[in-house]
């Protein structure tokens, strides 16, 4: 592996900003590199978000927002079909060879794109992230690890426990002290932390079945991309 | 705040035990200042800025530093500045885009005052339309003034470089100003790893007697320009002191270069030196430039890269030898002047090679594709385009 230079579209709400942080924070864990680089806009419920992540098993020296990815992730179907998004079409920019992965349905991409990703030799990855969130997880703000989950369980460059790690940080942070046993934690405190090792294994659930989907419709990606 | 000790400035810049952290831009400015024994601080912060001095302010609040000054606008923070030094003092301040210009007539008369103050300068958009974002086209006003101007290219460098700039600008044979360069957002807002030096050593303090010119109000006749202008002197005496004393401000300039050398290890950085075309760079569009040298190699095309570290004083010997069989020479630059691109195109003889460019304007991203793009023309590689921008 060498690089991917991944953009993240999706509505405000959707976590697009936090599951980047979980991507970069897996790197880490892996002992690789990622850099992080949000899109400062008017963030709101439903207005286009963008976040770009750079991930990498050597150092990353390139600074600012990714203009030309070989990663795009459509976290949302209108960021295509009602344009909700900073950069229009949803695949400016993208380079050849380049992998898109877009939560729906049912094929939202217009014909005239069609024409385009196929000119680009683009992997397009379908699959209703919303709907296996609400399946799994019971509600559809887990659509971000799906999709988390699915990236990586196409391009397989960080171990299952090195994503574990990075969500765990994120929802229990340094606060908790789970190791050990040694300390009582009062019931009010062991009460959020439970609420929150259910949020945690639910997320979990969420990636994992993610990456089987990845293994079961064989998108696997062997070849590591270049750029 | 941890006793601080005094240990000799050698041994802190340049074999003291280092830490890593990973920290922003502004952290890094704010943790040199730490290290640095510095009297006061003197800002005048308002949007655009970065946090900085917020910072510096804190470390302050610890202990730190004895003063903060908190001026009333960017000329009185710079004038203050030229104040405290001359009474002795060791002085920061940084600043950023209009309040550079702002301040830029106190700042011009820093070095002719031989004033040895350190300046960040965190770059931000001065030309209208309004933005806010990291156009670095303010460091071109500064090149002229006669102080040392550095650009950092990273987290690490801006640690480097502020820790440095104090002692090189206190040395007797500099005695001028330092200005500290680096992109807002892109640097200042962003973290990297930075290895440290301890917490608890700091610099020796300024010694104001260690200077070419005595500090206040001394009756020794170069340093009473100040009180007792040549203005008040015939034209002729007037034009006389200026020449003389501005030769030797350009001549402290250049002789801050050995310094350079000694404590950030030389003016230029050069990745692949037998490359045929080279890139070269300066600040943040020099990490742009690395990833274009690695983009090269993936595509075996033999590119090289000159990071610029000190603009003025210009290395002119140090480009013009690595250049001098350059085939093109690419100038990525945050800005729509080209400055850097005007300064390599004087100092070599085969200024037909460089190319000036790509260049962004207004603090945008400067993507590796768009240096390719002219190391494709320099190769003479015609490259279908497909992308959909």
């Amino acid at each position: 592996m060498k690089r991917y230079n991944i953009r993240i579209a999706g509505v405000g709400g959707q976590g697009v900003v936090t599951s980047a942080h979980i991507l970069g924070n897996a790197m880490s864990a892996a002992g690789k590199y990622a850099t992080l680089v949000p899109f400062f806009g008017s963030e709101k419920r439903m207005a286009p978000v963008e976040a770009y992540v750079r991930v990498s098993d050597q150092p990353i020296y390139e600074v600012g927002e990714v203009v030309y990815p070989n990663v795009i992730m459509i976290y949302h179907p209108q960021v295509i079909t009602h344009g909700k998004s900073y950069t229009m079409p949803f695949y400016s920019g993208l380079k050849e060879n380049g992998l898109a992965i877009i939560n729906t349905d049912v094929d939202i991409v217009p014909e005239e794109d069609w024409v385009v990703l196929k000119e680009l030799n683009t992997r397009v990855y379908m699959f209703p992230a919303t709907k296996l969130a609400l399946d799994i997880a019971g509600t559809e703000l887990a659509t971000n690890m799906a999709m988390i989950g699915l990236f990586f369980g196409i391009t397989r460059i960080v171990g299952f426990e090195h994503i574990e790690q990075a969500v765990k940080e994120r929802f229990l942070g340094n606060t908790f002290v789970a190791s050990g046993g040694t300390t009582a934690l009062d019931s009010a405190i062991e009460k959020k932390f439970k609420k929150k090792m259910e949020l945690l294994e639910k997320n979990m659930q969420v990636i994992r079945e993610a990456f089987k989907v990845a293994e079961e419709r064989g998108w696997v990606e062997e070849e590591a991309l270049t750029t | 705040m941890p006793e601080q000790r005094v240990v000799d400035a050698d041994y802190l810049l340049l074999e003291a035990p280092r830490e890593r952290k990973f920290i922003t831009g502004a952290q890094a400015m704010a943790e040199a200042v730490k290290r640095a024994n510095v009297d006061i601080a003197i800002a005048y912060p308002i949007t655009p800025q970065s946090e900085v001095m917020h910072l510096v302010g804190d470390i302050w609040a610890q202990g730190y530093l004895k003063d903060y000054y908190r001026a009333e606008e960017e000329y009185g923070a710079m004038s203050a500045i030229a104040g405290a030094v001359r009474g002795g003092a060791r002085a920061f301040s940084a600043t950023s885009g209009p309040g550079l210009l702002r301040g830029l007539e106190a700042i011009a008369s820093w070095p002719g005052h031989r004033i040895p103050a350190v300046l960040g300068v965190l770059t931000r958009v001065v030309n209208a339309p309004l933005s806010i974002q990291p156009d670095n086209v303010e460091i071109s006003y500064l090149l002229n003034c006669g102080m040392v101007v550095l650009h950092a290219e990273n987290q690490q460098d801006v640690f480097d470089f502020t820790l440095a700039s104090f002692i090189i600008s206190e040395k007797v044979d500099v005695y001028i100003p330092i200005a500290v360069c680096t992109e807002g957002f892109f640097v200042t807002h962003a973290k990297g790893y930075v290895n440290m030096t301890p917490e608890d050593m700091k610099l020796p303090p300024r010694d104001p007697y260690k200077a070419p010119v005595p500090p206040t109000d001394c009756e020794i006749p170069p340093a009473r320009i100040q009180r007792d202008a040549p203005v008040q002197k015939s034209n002729f005496m007037s034009y006389l002191i200026h020449a003389v004393w501005q030769q030797e401000i350009w001549a402290s300039n250049r002789r801050a270069m050995k310094y350079i050398y000694k404590y950030l290890g030389g003016p230029i950085e050069v990745v692949n030196p037998d490359a045929e075309v080279f890139v070269v760079a300066s600040g943040c569009a020099a990490a742009q430039g690395r990833e274009a040298v690695r983009y090269a190699q993936l595509e075996g095309l033999n590119v090289g890269l000159v990071k610029v570290k000190s603009i003025c004083p210009f290395p002119v010997n140090e480009v013009r030898q690595v250049l001098s069989k350059a085939k093109a020479i690419i100038v990525p630059e945050h800005n729509i002047v080209g400055w850097l691109a005007k300064e390599v195109k004087a100092a070599i003889p085969n200024s037909d090679a460089v190319i000036g460019g790509p260049r962004v304007y207004g603090g945008m991203t400067l993507p590796v594709e768009l240096i390719m793009e002219k190391v494709y023309d320099a190769f003479g590689i015609k490259k279908e385009k497909k992308v959909v921008v």
